[in-house]
């Protein structure tokens, strides 16, 4: 028998042969005991090791027998050498009574909280326990408590007396997330984890501690004394969060989610996720649309499905061609492809953009060109093995944290160097040791032509030649003229491979959907005659039937309708009748308050929804729609890999977008098909990934950030992970634990501000202002960092956005 | 009867032999010129052919634990100096650098210049400021005299000499969770491998030896091979700075060949203080090694002979109980140190020594059980051989010694209180001084 760990390049090993309890096998020199026991299907118990952690052999539970060795050896810090002779606990008695010893020592001191103990059901000590534990116990003397519970942040709780000593928890902190402050304390049978004083352990991926600890001494608040393990039904489910996607596991008990974890891909996001993925899921519970409504004498009335699709059906039919389609960033790739073939059949229009963020004309371009429809990758394993990696506009812990986590592992094995262009040298650079390129915000394109062609930028140009170096840029580079040409560019000059991420989770699948204004699903242009040909094939129409001309992006949709209003004339066709918005917010938009009128003035709109917001408030017609937990479908995480999960609360009867969209388009008269997931979906996988003629790449040449005059500073921001974000609406614990809201600039900065001794800022444009507290830290000279929509910090309600001119003035210390 | 073998005690009647001065009169830094002349692997092969054993505790061979680390690495390499002497009985490295700091720098310059290191650190058990604070002003006559810094007496060594203070713990002896404190951490031990002689501190090679040990260095470049071998046996060749105390009228430091017993021992001693005048019981090095009885007075004390007796020499610090004292408390005593110096890592001595002391003190107080005899049986045997490091090990190891000469003490123990049987004032040292 051979055996060997899951590869993802086929490399040839040298091997070693081993015998465990009898049977003789080959396996990678140098691998642990207990991995091989594993890979024969032999379970060894226990309980400090993980395979994603260094080994600590601390508990002792997996204590087997060695031929040769007179003493039991863990076989979680043993690697196997050739001619091994390994006995575990079935074949060895000295094997096994070293691992009942263990045990008893493990229960001697446990208390007897399982009846309440959220890990109870479902824990490797009770389990444990059960197998190989006394029925009887031997010890009379006193137990050592604790006070319980400890809080060790806001949202994790510590049962001290639970504890096992494992140090998983604290290993996870320091060699995982690399965050503080999870530490063992204290020695002896007093040793204990804690944290600092007044230092709680402040991690966006805490969470996971909870989930590898082996027994129930880490709670959430959130979900501490819920439930029982037995009475949920779980699912295996993808995160709607943001586009890392990670493999989740979804808990519902009587028909609500009680808990999410993360789910082992070893592909993606191995054991771990982050904490908003793990803990935001309250928001699916409050404030949605739970019946279709119409708008009657100006105010919306609840109605009846086949109501509601008559009027809506009619409004859009007659709007055939100056209809317009904003789906937002969060749609699962079905749903997304629903709108994208709706807006094309239905509504005979190309007008359809699923940005709701900071975008124009040449990322459209960059798209259409190097990421719609492509195959997958770059991909983590690529992060895994490149020597290089450059970021250029991405905070990966706030943006992407499973691409945070792969450039740390890969970083602590083997040394990967990671290069940033980046206003802020953030807290994640430095836990991955990153160089960083100190870039106002809106100088990235310059920054990266100097790569390119710079004096200074030959060793990173060499670095990015080398085989595997990976470039990855974050969506917020839509917002920097040229900078996206400059990215191209520079993967094209080193043959570095680029990986666009994007925040939200939809995004990439809506662009393989064809929720572009340019582009029909996999990556097809609305221009290439052909490729309309093979999109009308699929959906069985004439080809002359699919729009040709480019269709408008969100902003200019908006614009329109805002032109159509301000025209006098109320006769004269308006260039936009009808405007379809999925589930989108309006404030998230850089032109919200355009976007508000827009939704006033637009003739007719209907709205597909969850919840109610700003554009369901406007909406001629409201549609209900089904959360990510109450459907099938799927998404499409930054290297293009899908993730299709079915739906967590099977009690639902949500329905999803692309069903709606085929009852409307019922109506209508218009082929659609039934919109149910799996033909969605069987239709979106023949068109995507597809090798059709792409664009061309932009070439819009880049320019500088302009010079701020005395008393302005460029403003450098992006979402925090944990902000005012709609999914996180209620989770108090999960929101305390967000990392503050201040502004944060360079003690030069401040200096030539006036502002280096205030105790806080106001960042104001013409629009309005926010006050923060002034931090000082490592900050490019001449800009202002601060969170985009955090608490008390909405930089998009003042009309500012990553690269403005914002006005800074001091408040007194 | 074998005589005393006075080397690195040799002039500690000197009074000012722990100055620079005081030890260059007595031939003090004569082999570091030779030295620093040889070539280092010839300094490693000659240590390696002495035979010398580290006199840490574990008696691992000094010459081959050097060989180990690999050499021209382009790696900064380090000699840690374990001055953490902790072990209950053990108290000779104290002494070494009271009387006699330079010989172990002179020790510690050669011993780093055949390793390649450039850098020393001597860590020093906290609770003895007299020491670090005589060391450290060793390490500054040292350094004044050119004796330590760069290029040191024109041979282009360069050397510098670190004395850090440790903060109270027994586990930092253990050499890598020593490793592991040095490095600002908490003292836990590590993983091995890979061993310090390829990841020692900071991740360098490093190697880490007892003061005695190095003490040893300077003679032996000194004197050479042969001559260091006419003491001791094959397998335990050389001097030992054996530290008798406990029932003896004359505690004390006494320098002899390994092989002496602990009935000529006992001679130089004194004899057996108070008591009926007999040994009751005795530790060959340290509470970490099983205890012997009278019936062992004459096994020589080497390694070799040790470990067939089923204890071991350990540090070679014999304590001598007299028939006062209670097997019982003894072991209590121990286990309760053992108990509060675990480190707290490994479930079976975390566990393990929480649980056994309650016994424990169960059979002091006369309420000890005929089953808990058997269960103190299997917690040692569960801690044996189980632990991450010695420490559990050497935590288990009273007990059973203790049950194989005593177990009718321990009988006694489930009926009446220790007190009663052995009382603690017939033990006492300075009985005007007892408690009333
Ligand atoms: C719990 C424990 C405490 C120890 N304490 C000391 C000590 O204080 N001094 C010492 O030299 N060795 C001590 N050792 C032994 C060291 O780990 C190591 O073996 C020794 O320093 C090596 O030096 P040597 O080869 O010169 O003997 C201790 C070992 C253990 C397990
Ligand atoms: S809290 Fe849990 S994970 Fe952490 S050390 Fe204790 S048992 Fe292990
Ligand atoms: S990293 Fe992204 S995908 Fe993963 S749990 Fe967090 S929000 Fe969800
Ligand atoms: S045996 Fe285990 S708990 Fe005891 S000191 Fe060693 S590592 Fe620590
Ligand atoms: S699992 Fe091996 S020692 Fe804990």
């Amino acid at each position: 028998m051979t055996l060997a760990p899951h590869q993802t390049s086929v490399q040839p090993v040298d091997t070693v042969t081993v015998s465990v309890d009898g049977i003789e096998v080959r396996v990678p020199k140098g691998m642990l005991i207990i991995r091989v026991a594993e890979l024969m299907g032999i379970e060894i118990p226990r309980f400090c090791d993980h395979p994603l952690l260094d080994p600590v052999a601390a508990c002792r539970m997996c204590l087997i027998e060695i031929d040769g060795q007179g003493q039991p050896q863990p076989a979680c810090a043993q690697t196997v050498t050739d001619g091994m002779v390994i006995k575990t606990q079935r074949t060895s008695e000295l094997a096994k009574e070293a691992q009942e010893g263990v045990m008893e020592f493990l229960l001697l001191n446990h208390p007897l909280d399982c009846p309440v103990c959220d890990k109870g059901g479902e824990c490797p000590l009770q389990n444990q326990a059960m197998t190989v534990g006394r029925p009887e116990a031997r010890f009379d003397e006193k137990r050592r408590t604790f006070p319980k519970p400890i809080n060790v942040s806001a949202q994790i709780l510590l049962d001290r007396e639970r504890c096992v000593s494992c140090a998983r928890c604290t290993r996870f902190a320091d060699q995982i997330a690399g965050d503080p402050m999870l530490e063992l304390l204290e020695r002896g049978a007093q040793q204990q984890v804690g944290i600092g004083p007044d230092a709680p352990f402040d991690s966006y991926y805490s969470g996971n501690t909870i989930q590898i600890c082996p027994v129930g001494a880490l709670t959430s608040s959130l979900y501490r004394f819920r439930s029982r393990p037995f009475d949920l039904v779980s699912t295996p489910t993808a995160c709607e969060h943001c586009a890392s996607g990670c493999a989740l596991r979804t808990d519902v008990r009587r028909g609500v989610i009680t808990r999410r974890l993360a789910w082992d891909d070893p592909e993606v996001n191995e054991d771990w996720n982050c904490d908003k993925g793990r803990f935001a899921f309250l928001y699916t519970a409050d404030g949605r649309v739970e019946t279709p409504l119409v708008r009657e004498d100006g105010r919306l009335r609840v109605a009846s499905w086949p109501e509601a699709l008559d009027t809506a059906a009619h409004g859009l039919a007659a709007a055939r061609g100056r209809a317009g389609v904003l789906t937002g960033g969060r749609l699962t790739r079905e749903d997304a492809y629903a709108y994208a073939k709706f807006a094309r059949l239905a509504l005979g229009t190309n007008d359809i953009d699923f940005r709701n963020r900071v975008s124009g004309d040449e990322e459209a371009q960059f798209l259409a060109s190097m990421v719609a429809g492509r195959r997958l990758g770059p991909t983590y394993s690529d992060l895994d093995h490149a020597p290089l990696v450059l970021l250029a506009g991405l905070e990966t812990e706030d943006e992407s944290p499973i691409i945070f986590l792969r450039l740390r592992k890969a970083v602590r094995s083997h040394g990967l160097r990671v290069q940033a262009i980046s206003a802020v040298r953030t807290r994640s650079l430095d836990k991955l040791q990153a160089s960083w390129w100190a870039c106002q915000p809106g100088n990235e394109a310059w920054a990266l032509r100097q790569i390119i062609d710079g004096p200074q930028g030959a060793d990173a140009l060499a670095g990015l030649r080398q085989p595997g170096a990976v470039i990855l840029i974050g969506e917020r580079l839509a917002g920097v003229p040229g900078a996206l040409s400059a990215a191209a560019a520079l993967a094209d000059a080193t043959g570095a491979k680029l990986g666009w991420v994007p925040r939200r989770a939809g995004e990439r699948g809506a662009l393989d959907a064809g929720a572009l204004p340019g582009l029909l699903p996999g990556g097809r242009q609305v221009t290439d005659e052909g490729a309309r040909a093979q999109v009308a094939a699929v959906w069985g129409v004439r080809s002359d039937v699919l729009p040709s001309r480019i269709g408008r992006s969100s902003s200019q949709v908006i614009a329109a309708i805002r032109s159509d209003a301000a025209r006098a004339d109320a006769d004269s066709e308006p260039a936009v009748q009808a405007l379809l918005v999925a589930g989108l917010d309006v404030e998230d938009s850089p032109e919200a308050g355009a976007f508000r009128q827009a939704l006033d003035e637009v003739p007719f709109l209907v709205a597909v929804s969850t919840h109610h917001n700003e554009v369901t408030e406007r909406a001629d017609v409201v549609f209900p729609s089904a959360v990510v937990a109450e459907k099938a479908g799927g998404f499409t995480d930054w290297e293009g890999r899908v993730r299709s999960f079915g739906p967590a609360i099977r009690e639902s009867s949500s329905v999803a977008d692309g069903r709606i969209l085929a009852m409307v388009a019922d109506v209508m008269e218009v082929p659609f098909g039934t919109g149910d997931v799996a033909s969605l979906r069987a239709e979106l996988d023949s068109l995507t990934p597809s090798t059709v003629t792409r664009a061309a790449a932009p070439q819009v040449a880049s320019s500088a950030a302009p010079t701020p005059e005395s008393g302005y500073a460029l403003l450098a921001t992006w979402r925090l992970l944990l902000d005012r974000g709609r999914l996180q609406e209620g989770e108090p614990h999960l929101a305390a634990t967000a990392r503050p809201t201040e502004a944060v600039m360079s003690r030069a900065t401040a200096n030539s501000l006036g502002v280096a001794n205030a105790a806080t800022v106001t960042l104001s444009t013409a629009r309005g202002s926010v006050t923060l507290p002034l931090a000082i830290g490592d900050v490019a000279d001449g800009a202002v960092w601060a969170p985009l929509n955090s608490e008390g910090c909405a930089l998009l309600g003042i009309g500012a956005t990553y690269g403005s001119v914002v006005r800074v003035t001091g408040g007194a210390r | 009867m074998t005589p005393l073998t006075p080397v690195i005690t040799a002039h500690w009647d000197v009074p000012d032999y722990f100055t620079l001065e005081g030890y260059k009169r007595h031939d003090g830094y004569r082999a570091l010129p030779k030295a620093l002349a040889m070539d280092p692997d010839s300094i490693i092969a000659q240590v390696k052919d002495t035979g010398l054993r580290g006199r840490g505790g574990a008696g691992f061979p000094t010459g081959l634990k050097w060989s180990f680390v690999p050499q021209n690495d382009g790696k900064p390499h380090y000699l840690v100096v374990n001055a953490d002497e902790s072990e209950p009985g053990a108290c000779k490295d104290v002494p070494i650098m009271m009387a006699n700091p330079h010989a172990l720098l002179e020790g510690v310059i050669i011993s780093s210049y055949a390793i390649r290191a450039h850098h020393t650190f001597i860590y020093i058990r906290g609770e003895v400021p007299q020491a670090i604070r005589r060391v450290a002003s060793a390490v500054r006559e040292a350094e004044q005299a050119g004796l330590i810094g760069d290029n040191i007496q024109g041979s282009g060594y360069n050397l510098r000499v670190t004395v850090h203070s440790g903060a109270g713990a027994y586990i930092c002896g253990e050499e890598t969770a020593l490793l592991d404190s040095l490095e600002g951490r908490r003292g836990q031990p590590r993983l091995k491998p890979p061993f310090p002689a390829t990841h020692g501190l900071y991740a360098d090679p490093t190697v880490v030896n007892n003061v005695e040990t190095i003490a040893n260095i300077p003679w032996i470049v000194n004197n050479g091979v042969e001559w260091f071998r006419q003491f001791g046996t094959e397998k335990s060749p050389g001097f030992k700075v054996f530290a008798v105390s406990g029932h003896v009228n004359r505690p004390g430091i006494y320098e002899a060949p390994l092989g002496i017993t602990m009935r000529e021992l006992l001679d130089y001693a004194g004899g057996v203080r108070g008591g009926d005048g007999t040994v009751k019981f005795w530790i060959p090095g340290g509470s970490s090694v099983p205890m012997l009885t009278a019936d062992h007075l004459d096994t020589p004390l080497t390694y070799e002979a040790m470990a067939e007796a089923g204890t071991m020499l350990g540090t070679g610090t014999p304590m001598v109980f007299n028939s006062t004292i209670s097997v019982v408390k003894a072991v209590t005593r121990w286990l309760e140190f053992y108990k509060h110096e675990s480190c707290g890592k490994c479930t079976p001595c975390r566990e393990g020594t929480y649980w056994i002391t309650g016994v424990l003190d169960r059979f002091e107080h006369g309420a000890g059980t005929d089953p808990d005899m058997k269960l103190l049986e299997d917690l040692c045997a569960n801690i044996t051989g189980r632990s991450f490091c010695a420490l559990g090990d050497a935590a288990a190891t009273p007990y059973p010694a203790a049950m194989k000469y005593f177990r009718d003490e321990f009988e006694a123990a489930t009926h009446t209180p220790v007190d009663e049987t052995y009382p603690s004032a017939a033990s006492y040292l300075f009985t005007e001084l007892a408690p009333r």
